[in-house]
């Protein structure tokens, strides 16, 4: 398992350093620098900036002081809010859109598995077409046009929920209804294909035979079956929604930390770009690793190491 | 003897979009303690479907058990509602399937899935039930059972899965026990282990079995009786020996003809041609197409049964005096 665990890790930081790589190059290639977009700066002024920053020293020198910062976490202040770290921004950013993504996850799988068995025990059935609907639905609306729909309507016409703004569960409401509602889709979806499938085993047919009753035999028998393909997509989404989401969280005026990316790229804030891609990048490896955990657990074909001797 | 199970004029329908399969159309036959019957039949005649009748398994919809009794001890099952059927599936009647590969649940270990049946059914504790479970494979010829029960289904190889499919089947006592083809999905040599293993077990616990198969090698070695089946109807019933050795029904002979053998030569003889579509199945006997004796009435009326002895009977118009006269002059010209 040790053995197992090293080789990952050391995969993770090979992934890690490419994705850092390519970002770098990505950043050098895009026209434009964080200090000319006003034109209000005259040439000198402009000079000791870059100076400043470090932008005026060779790409492989950038490049080596870029990955410094990524060793040491590190990334320094940001070039448009001076007074503050990169890691002041994800520190204060992160817990917010983490608390909201992860409540968002469990609303989605949640909802999401329970549509999906409910569809595939009423295959061809009113429920079915009913989940199936609300899961089309889910998927080709936006979240922001469901957004702006459901403070339209819970928020201003009813007045059940507060229309913006993150302070307490209340306020939670409505940004995860518009956030949870697409992958809710996406998770019921999956879990319906993956539930017929199932469904239609011999195990499952043995487990009726041994006079199983229903409710054992599909949490019991089918539901872990079921599981994988949505234990597959988990990681991707986890990572995804905790790391938040620019338009939900502009729509709620939520401070997470979803418009640093928007913004540092727009401004091309670049220890700001780095710093999110970096954590993004370790936040959705870190995922994909537990998702490979999680896969063993379940099915116990999927060994991730070997044991001595087999 | 006592009889255990008899089945009455059962039919059995599945509506599809394209129109009503009569999958199982008057079924007749009784199984009587300890006893061993098999159902013979080529695929797509009805024998699972009798078999997952008896069960309680026919899904609804598209299924349906359109009509007779399934009298199991003097009880109708085809009455019974699921949750009183769920009390006598696998404890009075269990059933064995027919690939052992698919038949147990990947991600259970092997010791969950035998002892949750007599969890469910019986009040136990799980020393209680484990100690059983140890009993049932040590009796299915599992070696290291207390290991093995720690182990999943993909680390046992095919005829190990099926003792375990059969030990799950047997843990809760059944007295009756339906094998749908239990050795089709294995091969040859372990076929033999696991037919010994049915002697083995009908010796020790008293079970009667049905056997639902479609090789006549394994019905000759385990089976007291014999049923064929054909496009859902039984056609021809009797002791095994009188099925062997004297068939009376051209369907039972041709299947016993197409059978390889050591002793001939030549090429395997097949029955020509293929069973009746059951969207709409024929009026009289199916076989008619198919069967070198067919006359004029076969394609009219279904033909009665013929009592040849107490134990043998068949449906088959040649059992008609008059096709016998007929049959004697055209020899003899």
């Amino acid at each position: 398992m040790l053995k197992y665990i090293l080789k990952k890790l050391l995969i993770m930081v090979l992934t890690l350093w490419i994705i850092i790589t390519l970002t770098f190059v990505l950043m050098v290639s895009v026209p434009g620098s964080p200090f000319n977009s006003e034109g209000n700066s005259n040439e000198i002024v402009q000079q000791n900036l870059e100076k400043h920053y470090n932008l005026d020293k060779p790409l492989h020198v950038q490049y080596f002081l870029y990955l410094k910062s990524v060793a040491t976490l590190d990334f320094g202040p940001s070039i448009k809010q001076p007074n503050q770290t990169v890691n002041d921004l994800l520190g204060r950013g992160f817990p917010i859109s983490a608390e909201l993504g992860l409540v968002t996850i469990i609303v989605a799988v949640l909802s999401g598995i329970i549509l999906g068995i409910l569809a595939a025990l009423r295959h061809n059935g009113v429920i079915d077409y009913l989940a199936m609907g609300i899961a089309v639905l889910g998927i080709s609306i936006p979240n922001f046009i469901l957004a702006t729909l459901l403070i339209q309507k819970l928020a201003v016409d009813w007045e059940f929920f507060p229309v913006a703004t993150w302070k307490s569960p209340m306020h939670m409401v409505l940004p995860v209804l518009a956030l949870a509602t697409g992958p809710m889709a996406i998770i019921a979806r999956l879990t319906r294909s993956t539930m017929l499938e199932v469904l239609t085993q011999d195990y499952i047919k043995m487990a009726r035979a041994k006079g199983l009753t229903p409710w054992k035999i599909i949490v019991k028998h089918a539901l872990r079956n079921a599981l994988m393909p949505v234990i597959t997509i988990m990681g991707t989404l986890l990572a995804g929604i905790m790391t938040g989401s620019f338009v939900i969280e502009q729509i709620f005026a939520i401070p997470g930390m979803g418009k640093y990316f928007v913004e540092s790229i727009n401004h091309r804030d670049f220890p700001v770009i780095m710093g999110t891609t970096v954590f993004y990048s370790a936040f959705l490896i870190v995922m994909l690793f537990l998702v490979d955990i999680a896969y063993g657990i379940l099915d116990p074909r999927i060994k991730v190491t070997k044991k001595e001797g087999e | 003897m006592e009889k255990i199970l008899e089945v009455k004029d059962l039919h059995v329908t599945f509506t599809t979009y394209g129109g009503t399969v009569q999958a199982v159309r008057g079924v007749d036959f009784h199984l009587n303690k300890g006893e061993t019957l098999a159902i013979v039949g080529e695929s797509g005649c009805g024998k699972s479907v009798t078999s997952n009748a008896i069960m309680g398994l026919i899904p609804n919809p598209p299924g349906k058990i359109s009509g007779g009794k399934i009298l199991f001890k003097g009880k109708d099952l085809t009455r019974l509602q699921e949750k009183k059927m769920r009390s006598i599936r696998g404890v009075d009647i269990s059933m064995i399937f027919q690939d052992p590969m698919t038949a147990l649940n990947p991600t259970l270990t092997i010791g969950t899935q035998l002892m949750e049946g007599l969890k469910q059914h019986r009040k136990v504790t799980e020393k209680e039930a484990k100690k059983r479970a140890l009993e049932m494979m040590d009796l299915v010829g599992i070696p290291n059972p207390e290991e093995r029960m720690k182990q999943y289904p993909h680390q046992f190889s095919g005829g190990m899965r099926q003792r375990i499919v059969i030990a799950i089947a047997l843990i809760c006592e059944p007295e009756l026990l339906i094998a749908d083809e239990p050795t089709t999905a294995l091969d040859v040599t372990i076929q033999a282990q696991i037919l010994e293993l049915f002697e083995k077990i009908q010796d020790v616990t008293g079970v009667s079995i049905i056997l639902i198969t479609h090789d006549l090698g394994v019905v000759a070695k385990i089976a007291d009786r014999i049923a064929v089946m054909y496009a859902g109807k039984i056609i021809e019933t009797g002791d095994k020996r009188e099925i062997f050795y004297k068939p009376q029904h051209p369907y039972t002979k041709g299947l016993l003809n197409s059978v390889p053998r050591l002793d001939t030569k030549g090429k395997l003889k097949p029955i020509e041609g293929t069973p009746p579509d059951l969207f709409s199945p024929p009026k009289g006997c199916p076989f008619t197409a198919r069967c070198p004796m067919a006359m004029e009435v076969c394609n009219k009326i279904y033909p009665g049964s013929t009592t040849i002895s107490d134990s043998h009977s068949v449906d088959c118009w040649l059992q008609d005096e008059r096709a016998k006269q007929l049959l004697a002059t055209m020899v003899t010209n």
